[in-house]
């Protein structure tokens, strides 16, 4: 009987030794909820959520002081997201903040820009390169759509234009959606450019 | 997995799913392979293959002969563009392309002189004894891209590495599609060009063994390189094997599951099995560009369908615009209701005929209202699983179809749609007529777009922290400077004082000497 209480005791032991030193030499760090919703937020630093870019809204959200539902370029989408990893209600977006938009790019019109660097600084990503009295530019690749630096032109010399399709980024078109026979939506209009093909197999079976 | 054996006694192997379909391959090669004539102008895109475009080296105005660089390579996967004629660079423009979105592309366009001026060849003199790497080189500086369909850079699946111990080179002469026979009547005409380039590809890859395989309805070609191989005395290298034509064994996959019996593993490649596979086609650019020296300026197109009046295959410069192989073809039929690149299983619609022939171009195919099958509205699925049955990868395309439409892409994903080929059997055998095969390609390509906007968000994310931390040291460094200006200030101060002190003290000292001496006088 004794034995057996300092077998498993001593066990007990070993094994709480074990346990103790892999909870310290192997712990996972969780990643934080504020890293996880700032993962999902587009990084557009428009700051239209009120708050001055995405990572203070993220940490506002994590808070519990912003709802989910503050952020126009992330739109339904992301709203779901986020709704799904907080476990909450998904809703519409908010108003107030904006309507969601195609993508933009900013475009400066390099004949009228008299060089005076305000958009360069309100830039929140450094995607304009120019410096005093010079001409500046918008680095494509880099400008998220902001549209922060449009206000602050004395000149309004910056457009924001759509992000042009090209065969790097062009993406199929969904197939004519298929709705239950008896939804509002199946009545939508069929494009008959959609029909690519062939009949090959008038006269054949399966392989 | 079902076994059997070719004519030859060669071990087959069999893919899962597949179809037998009609092949309507014999409409156009009745009439031998023509050159296509010179067109006035040639429009050259700069992206015609997988990878990044080509940049163009050519100005406007500048005179250029046939075989000339026009573009230059950019990056590692990519392929330089040669003029594919004499003439004068008119333009370097968008241009509508052959491509399914319909859009226009950067393309150079030469103005023809009509001379068909070309450089002069420069052969691999020596090519047997030649070490892979300049083989390599060689096919890179003559733009050749694989011509079975995907247009993937050629150099780069013609590698030999000392840690990669390669098996056997096959090369696809399958071309399983229907309506498509480019490759058939290549391997009837130019079956010597093809036994060559496939030699040449063995000594750039290091390795010994190619299998040459062709469907069993292409006895012409099958003689065609028999007599080929013999004349090569390549038998002992090259290996004949005819398999039986089921589509889509032209995959490339599928055809080295029909081969070797093994799977390419779902997110590998060949080369992971020891296996590089070629097309025939591209494997006879290879000896054009090594042994006689000319880059890849033509390829052979088939102009074929119910609505083109004398189909047949063409030799056709890269440029030419689909119109004038379609006008060689004895010109579209009344008949003709639908163009298409590519065959009537993986093709696509072509809405305006002036666009031109690229590398990839294997087919144009005009089809009448027979052809076509009959737009029928999509049901809902039934979950009969006939599209899992004849899926070539083995994945359910049912289920990806669902996921598809209710936008669960990391579930899309779970069920391997990258392994889709995007081969059409699914679409044709469901009874509910839904275009799976379209859903898949809208699927794949929503999850890439996706993954870009995620790059590009971290990107963003970066910059923005990047920035953050420079404000925030600015203003770090400005606070420091403010705090040593108002020490060195109050140093200046301290200093002061202290000199007051010491003169004051001085000025005690001298008070007290003077008491001193007014008190001894």
């Amino acid at each position: 009987m004794l034995t057996a209480i300092a077998v498993i005791a001593g066990l007990a032991a070993a094994f709480g030794v074990v346990l103790g030193f892999a909870a310290v030499r192997f712990r996972v760090e969780e990643d934080p909820v504020v890293d996880q919703i700032d993962a999902i937020l587009p990084q557009t630093q428009c700051a239209q959520c009120g708050y001055p870019g995405c990572r203070p809204y993220a940490e506002a959200i994590a808070n519990g002081e912003a709802d989910i539902n503050q952020c126009p370029p992330g739109g339904e989408a992301g709203i779901r997201a986020l709704a799904e990893l907080l476990d909450r209600e998904p809703k519409p977006l908010s108003e107030e903040h904006g309507v969601e938009k195609p993508k933009m790019l900013a475009i400066i019109d390099e004949e009228t820009c008299i060089g005076c660097t305000l958009c360069i600084q309100a830039c929140p990503v450094d995607a304009i390169v120019g410096a005093a009295k010079q001409m500046h530019t918008v680095i494509d690749d880099e400008c998220t759509g902001c549209e922060l630096c449009v206000a602050p032109c004395p000149v309004d010399c910056i457009d924001m234009v759509p992000v042009k399709t090209t065969l790097q980024n062009w993406k199929w078109p969904e197939p004519e959606k298929f709705y239950a026979p008896g939804s509002p939506l199946a009545e939508e209009e069929r494009d008959p450019e959609h029909d690519t093909r062939v009949n090959p197999t008038r006269e054949a079976g399966h392989g | 997995m079902a076994e059997m054996r070719s004519r030859d006694g060669v071990q087959l192997h069999r893919f899962p799913g597949g179809l037998l379909l009609d092949d309507h391959k014999a409409m156009a090669t009745q009439r031998p392979v023509e050159k296509a004539p010179l067109p006035k102008e040639l429009v050259i895109p700069l992206q015609q293959h997988i990878g990044e475009p080509a940049m163009p080296i050519v100005e406007v105005g500048e005179h250029v002969l046939g075989g000339q660089p026009i573009a230059e390579a950019q990056g590692h996967i990519s392929a330089l563009v040669h003029a594919t004629s004499s003439g004068t660079v008119k333009e370097i423009t968008e241009r509508l392309i052959p491509h399914p979105s319909g859009l226009t592309a950067p393309c150079v366009v030469i103005e023809t002189d009509g001379k068909d001026e070309f450089v002069s060849p420069e052969p691999l003199d020596g090519w047997q004894q030649a070490e892979p790497a300049a083989i390599h080189q060689h096919v890179r500086n003559a733009g050749i891209v694989g011509l079975g369909g995907a247009a993937f850079p050629t150099d780069i699946k013609l590698t030999a590495d000392e840690f990669l111990q390669i098996d056997r080179l096959i090369l696809n002469g399958a071309e399983c599609e229907p309506y498509i026979c480019c490759d058939d009547m290549l391997m009837r005409e130019r079956a010597e060009e093809v036994i060559s380039g496939a030699l040449v590809m063995l000594r750039a890859l290091a390795t010994e063994r190619c299998q040459l395989a062709i469907e069993d309805n292409k006895p012409e070609a099958e003689q065609a390189l028999r007599d080929a191989i013999k004349q090569a005395d390549a038998a002992d290298h090259i290996e004949l094997v005819i398999v039986p034509s089921v589509y889509p064994e032209g995959g490339e996959k599928q055809l080295i599951q029909v081969l070797t019996g093994k799977e390419v593993p779902s997110d590998g490649l060949p080369i992971d099995i020891g296996i590089v596979c070629h097309n025939v086609g591209t494997a006879a650019a290879v000896h054009r560009a090594v042994v006689n020296g000319t880059p890849l300026v033509s390829r052979f197109v088939a102009v074929t369908g119910g609505g083109v009046r004398e189909p047949r295959v063409l030799d056709s410069r890269i440029g030419t615009p689909f119109a004038t192989l379609i006008e060689s073809a004895g010109g579209a039929l009344d008949s003709a209701v639908r163009l298409l690149m590519g065959g009537p299983m993986m093709g696509f619609a072509i809405r305006d005929d002036s666009v031109p022939v690229i590398k990839a171009t294997n087919c144009i195919l005009l089809a009448t209202d027979d052809e076509i099958r009959p737009a029928k509205e999509p049901m809902p699925c039934i979950r009969c699983g006939e599209c899992a049955q004849v899926c070539p990868a083995s994945l359910l395309p049912q289920q990806l179809y669902w996921h598809t439409r209710a936008r669960e892409m990391d579930k899309v994903e779970d069920y391997d749609i990258f392994d889709c080929i995007e081969c059409g059997c699914c679409d044709v055998v469901c009874p509910s007529h839904i275009p799976l095969a379209s859903h898949f390609r809208f699927a794949k390509t929503e999850i890439w777009g996706k993954e870009a906007e995620r790059a590009r968000a971290d990107i963003a994310r970066q910059r923005y922290e990047a920035r953050q931390e420079r404000i925030e040291k600015e203003k770090r460094e400005q606070e420091e400077r403010r705090q040593r200006k108002k020490k060195m200030l109050d140093n200046l101060d301290r200093e002061k004082s202290k000199k007051d002190e010491i003169k004051a003290a001085m000025e005690r000292a001298k008070q007290k000497k003077r008491e001193k001496q007014e008190g001894k006088d």
